[in-house]
C-alpha cells in the first residue's frame, strides 16, 4: 500500500498499535535542555527509575543562559540554579551534556543537525515546540511536554495518536530578497496560527527542493506556528551532502547502509494526504508580521488589514493585537521607526543566516537609534563566523556578535527587549511580551532584519538590494 | 495523577482568542525546577502591572468571578510546549478549561496532569460567555463519564469528545508511564529488530 513519508517513518517505529489506544511509538533520539527537564528527572527519582536509554539522550543548555561572558557564573540565581541542576541531573543519570563552555554547546535545534545527530528516518523529540526543525532531514520530530520527557526517559517511547498528514507544495522561483523565512511566514499568514493543528506537514515542490538544509530547517522550524506538531521534507542529495562527515554521522559501511535506507524515504506518488495546499513562489514577497501571533503577517509593502475586514468573532482579538503593537489598521509598516534588531534563535541563527547578513551589511552602517544583536545558534556557528571574518564585518557595521543561546527569542534569560520598544526579529513568535514584558515584535527574515538595522526603520529590503553598499 | 469525574462550578471567562502559552505563563517564570507554585504567575502580564499591583480590569482580579472552570476563546494554549502552562492553570485552582479549539501540545500536557480540556462548539462557547456575562455566578456542570457540559441555569447541554484511553486515565488517575512500563518487554523486543 502506498504511504506518505510520515506514515513510513511512523510505521517503522510503532512498538505496539492497539485499537482504542494511542500507538506506543519508539523514539530514536531525545534532546533535552535545562528548562523542561528538571521536573522529569524528579519524576524518575520518585518512581525509582533510571533513564532507560541514556546513550540516545543528548543535553545542552540554551534557553536560560547569558550570551555575554558565558564562562563566568550566571548572575541571576534562579537561572544559575536551573543550569547547574541540568549538569547534576545529566551526571546522575549518565547523559552526555554539551553545557556552557563545551565546543558543541548551542541551541538544541542547531546542534542536533550540525553534529550529525539529526538523521533521515529518525524519530526525535525534545521538550520544546520547535523540535519540528529536525524534520528538514526527513525525520519525525516534535515537541513534547515535561510529563512526556519523563515518559521518554523511562521507556524511550511515547504514547501518541497517529497524526493527520498535510502536504504543502511551493513551486517556482523565489523573487529577489525573498528567503525561506518569507516562505514560511507567508504560509502561516495564509492558513492562520491554528491552520495546521492536528497535522504533520510535508513540505514539497520545486521551491522547497531547491533550498539548502539551513533554509529547510527555517521552514520546518515554524510548523508549530500554524499549530502543526511537526513538519518534514523528504531527504535528497542536498540532505546527504550536509550530513556526510559530521561528528556523529554514520561513516564507512554504516554510511552506505544508512544511505540505502534514506533513499526509500519519500511519499509514494499515489500516497493520500488528509489535506493538500499549493502555493506559487512568485506570489511571495519579503514578509513581516504586524500583530501578536505569527499568522498576523503580510507582504512588507502591504497595508495592515482593517479590523472591520476580520470575521466578527475575531475583531476584538484583532484590535487588541493592533493596540498592543501601537499600530493602526490600514496603514503601512514600512517607515516605522524601530529600536532593536535581533538576528538569532533556532529559526535563523545558522552560518548561512550569518553569511547572508554579513554580505548585506558589509560596507554599511547601522542606524544610530538601533541596537543590533546577532546571536549565533551554537559554539560551532560562532567559531565558523569568526574563522570567515564575519565578526569583523558585523563589528564594522555596528552589530554586536554575542555568544550562543536562545537569547532574545523568549524573554527568559538576560537578553530582553524593553517595554514599549520595537524589535525586528528573526525569531519565531511575536506573542505579547514574548521578547520581554510589553515588548513589540515584528517577525521577519534575516535580510529584512538587517535592512531595518541599517535604516532604523521597517524597510523593504528590495529597495536596498539595487543600491551598492559603500566600501 | 489527579482523578477527575464530575464538577459543578462557576467559571472564569476569558473571551480572547489565540491565548498562547507565553500569556498563560511568561518564560521568565519558568526557572523553577519543581512543578508547584506556577499559579502565582498565571496570566502574569495581564493580571499584574509592572509594579506588581493588580490590574483591576482583568477577570481574575474581579471578585465577581470565581470557580474551578476556565473558559477561553478559540485556539487556547498555542505556542510553546511548556507544561508549566498546564501546571500554572491547575495550581491557580482550575480543574477544567473550556474552549472551542485547543492547541495540540497544550491539550496533551493538560490531560497528562489531570486538567480536563473540553472542546465545545463555537455556538456553545458563545452561549457560555453570554450566560456568564448576565450572571457572574452561573455554574456549569462537567460530567466526564457521560462526556457532557451543562449550563446549569438553562439546562443547555453539549457533548464533548475525549479519547477513550485518556478518559480512563483521568477517571482512574493513571498516567502514560504506568501504561508503557507494563509493556517494557515489547520495547526491548522492538529494539532487537532495529
Amino acid at each position: 500500500m502506498s504511504k506518505t513519508l510520515v506514515e513510513k517513518i511512523w510505521d517503522a517505529h510503532v512498538v505496539k498499535s492497539e485499537v482504542g489506544f494511542p500507538d506506543i511509538l519508539y523514539i530514536d533520539t531525545h534532546l533535552i535542555h535545562e528548562v523542561t527537564s528538571p521536573q522529569a528527572f524528579d519524576g524518575l527519582r520518585k518512581r525509582g527509575l533510571p533513564v532507560f536509554r541514556p546513550q540516545q539522550t543528548v543535553a545542552t543548555a540554551d534557553h536560560n543562559v547569558p550570551t555575554l561572558n558565558q564562562l563566568q557564573p550566571i548572575k541571576e540565581e534562579l537561572s544559575r540554579f536551573q543550569v547547574d541542576m541540568l549538569t547534576k541531573n545529566c551526571a546522575e543519570f549518565g547523559i552526555e551534556l554539551y553545557g556552557l563552555g563545551h565546543p558543541f554547546q548551542g541551541i538544541v535545534h542547531v546542534i542536533g543537525p550540525e553534529l550529525g545527530i539529526t538523521l533521515p528516518g529518525k524519530t526525535m523529540v525534545c521538550g520544546d515546540s520547535h523540535t519540528s526543525t529536525h524534520g528538514a532531514f526527513g525525520a519525525i520530530a516534535f515537541g513534547i511536554g515535561t510529563s512526556q520527557v519523563e515518559q521518554v526517559f523511562a521507556t524511550q517511547c511515547l504514547l501518541q495518536q497517529r497524526p493527520k498528514t498535510m502536504k504543502i507544495e511551493v513551486n517556482g522561483e523565489l523573487g529577489k530578497g525573498v528567503s525561506a523565512k518569507d516562505i514560511i511566514l507567508y504560509i502561516i499568514a495564509k492558513i492562520s496560527a491554528a491552520g495546521g493543528t492536528g497535522y504533520f506537514i510535508e513540505y514539497a515542490g520545486s521551491t522547497i527542493e531547491a533550498l539548502s538544509m539551513e533554509a529547510r530547517m527555517t521552514i520546518c522550524n515554524m510548523s508549530i506556528e500554524m499549530g502543526a506538531r511537526g513538519g518534514l521534507i523528504a531527504p535528497d542529495q542536498i540532505t546527504y551532502d550536509y550530513i556526510k562527515g559530521r561528528e556523529f554521522a554514520p561513516a564507512g559501511e554504516e554510511w552506505d547502509k544508512a544511505l540505502a535506507y534514506w533513499k526509500t524515504l519519500y511519499s509514494d506518488a499515489d500516497a493520500k494526504f488528509d489535506s493538500v495546499l499549493t502555493f506559487d513562489a512568485a506570489d511571495i514577497s519579503p514578509m513581516i508580521t504586524y500583530g501578536t501571533n505569527p499568522g498576523m503577517g503580510m507582504g512588507i509593502a502591504a497595508h495592515i488589514p482593517a479590523t472591520g475586514d476580520q470575521a466578527v468573532s475575531e475583531q476584538a482579538s484583532f484590535q487588541k493585537a493592533l493596540d498592543y503593537m501601537g499600530i493602526e489598521e490600514d496603514t503601512e509598516l514600512v517607515g516605522k521607526a524601530i529600536d532593536y534588531v535581533f538576528i538569532g534563535s533556532c529559526t535563523n541563527s545558522r552560518i548561512e543566516d550569518l553569511r547572508e547578513v554579513a554580505e548585506f551589511v558589509k560596507g554599511r552602517q547601522k542606524a544610530e537609534n538601533v541596537i543590533a544583536w546577532i546571536v549565533p545558534g551554537s559554539k560551532q556557528v560562532e567559531q565558523q563566523a569568526i574563522a570567515e571574518g564575519l565578526d569583523k564585518i558585523f563589528e564594522a557595521a555596528g552589530f554586536q556578535l554575542r555568544e550562543p543561546g536562545c537569547s532574545a527569542c523568549l524573554g527568559m534569560n538576560e537578553d530582553k527587549i524593553p517595554a514599549g520598544k520595537y524589535c525586528v526579529s528573526t525569531s519565531n513568535r511575536n506573542f505579547e511580551g514574548r521578547q520581554g514584558p510589553d515588548s513589540r515584535t515584528f517577525l521577519a527574515s534575516p535580510l529584512t532584519a538587517a535592512a531595518a538595522a541599517i535604516t532604523g526603520k521597517v524597510t523593504d529590503v528590495r529597495t536596498l538590494l539595487n543600491e551598492p553598499a559603500h566600501a | 495523577m489527579r482523578k477527575f469525574e464530575k464538577l459543578t462550578s462557576a467559571v472564569v471567562p476569558l473571551n480572547i482568542e489565540n491565548i498562547d502559552t507565553d500569556q498563560i505563563i511568561p518564560a521568565r517564570f519558568l526557572k523553577a525546577t519543581t512543578r508547584e507554585g506556577f499559579g502565582e504567575n498565571l496570566f502574569r502580564d495581564w493580571r499584574y502591572n509592572g509594579d506588581h499591583t493588580l490590574k483591576a480590569d482583568f477577570v481574575m482580579n474581579n471578585p465577581d468571578y470565581s470557580g474551578r472552570i476556565l473558559v477561553a476563546g478559540k485556539n487556547f494554549g498555542c505556542g510553546s510546549s511548556r507544561e508549566h502552562a498546564a501546571w500554572a492553570i491547575q495550581d491557580a485552582g482550575f480543574d477544567v478549561v473550556i474552549s472551542s479549539f485547543f492547541a495540540d501540545i497544550f491539550k496533551g500536557n493538560a490531560l497528562n496532569n489531570g486538567l480536563l480540556p473540553i472542546q465545545v462548539s463555537d455556538a456553545f462557547l458563545a452561549e457560555i460567555f453570554s450566560t456568564v456575562e448576565k450572571d457572574h455566578n452561573a455554574a456549569l456542570q462537567v460530567d466526564l463519564e457521560n462526556q457532557t457540559v451543562t449550563i446549569v441555569a438553562t439546562g443547555a447541554k453539549e457533548g464533548f469528545e475525549i479519547n477513550a484511553y485518556k478518559k480512563s486515565c483521568l477517571i482512574n488517575g493513571y498516567d502514560d508511564i504506568d501504561f508503557i512500563l507494563n509493556q517494557k518487554h515489547l520495547i526491548e523486543e522492538f529494539e532487537q529488530t532495529k
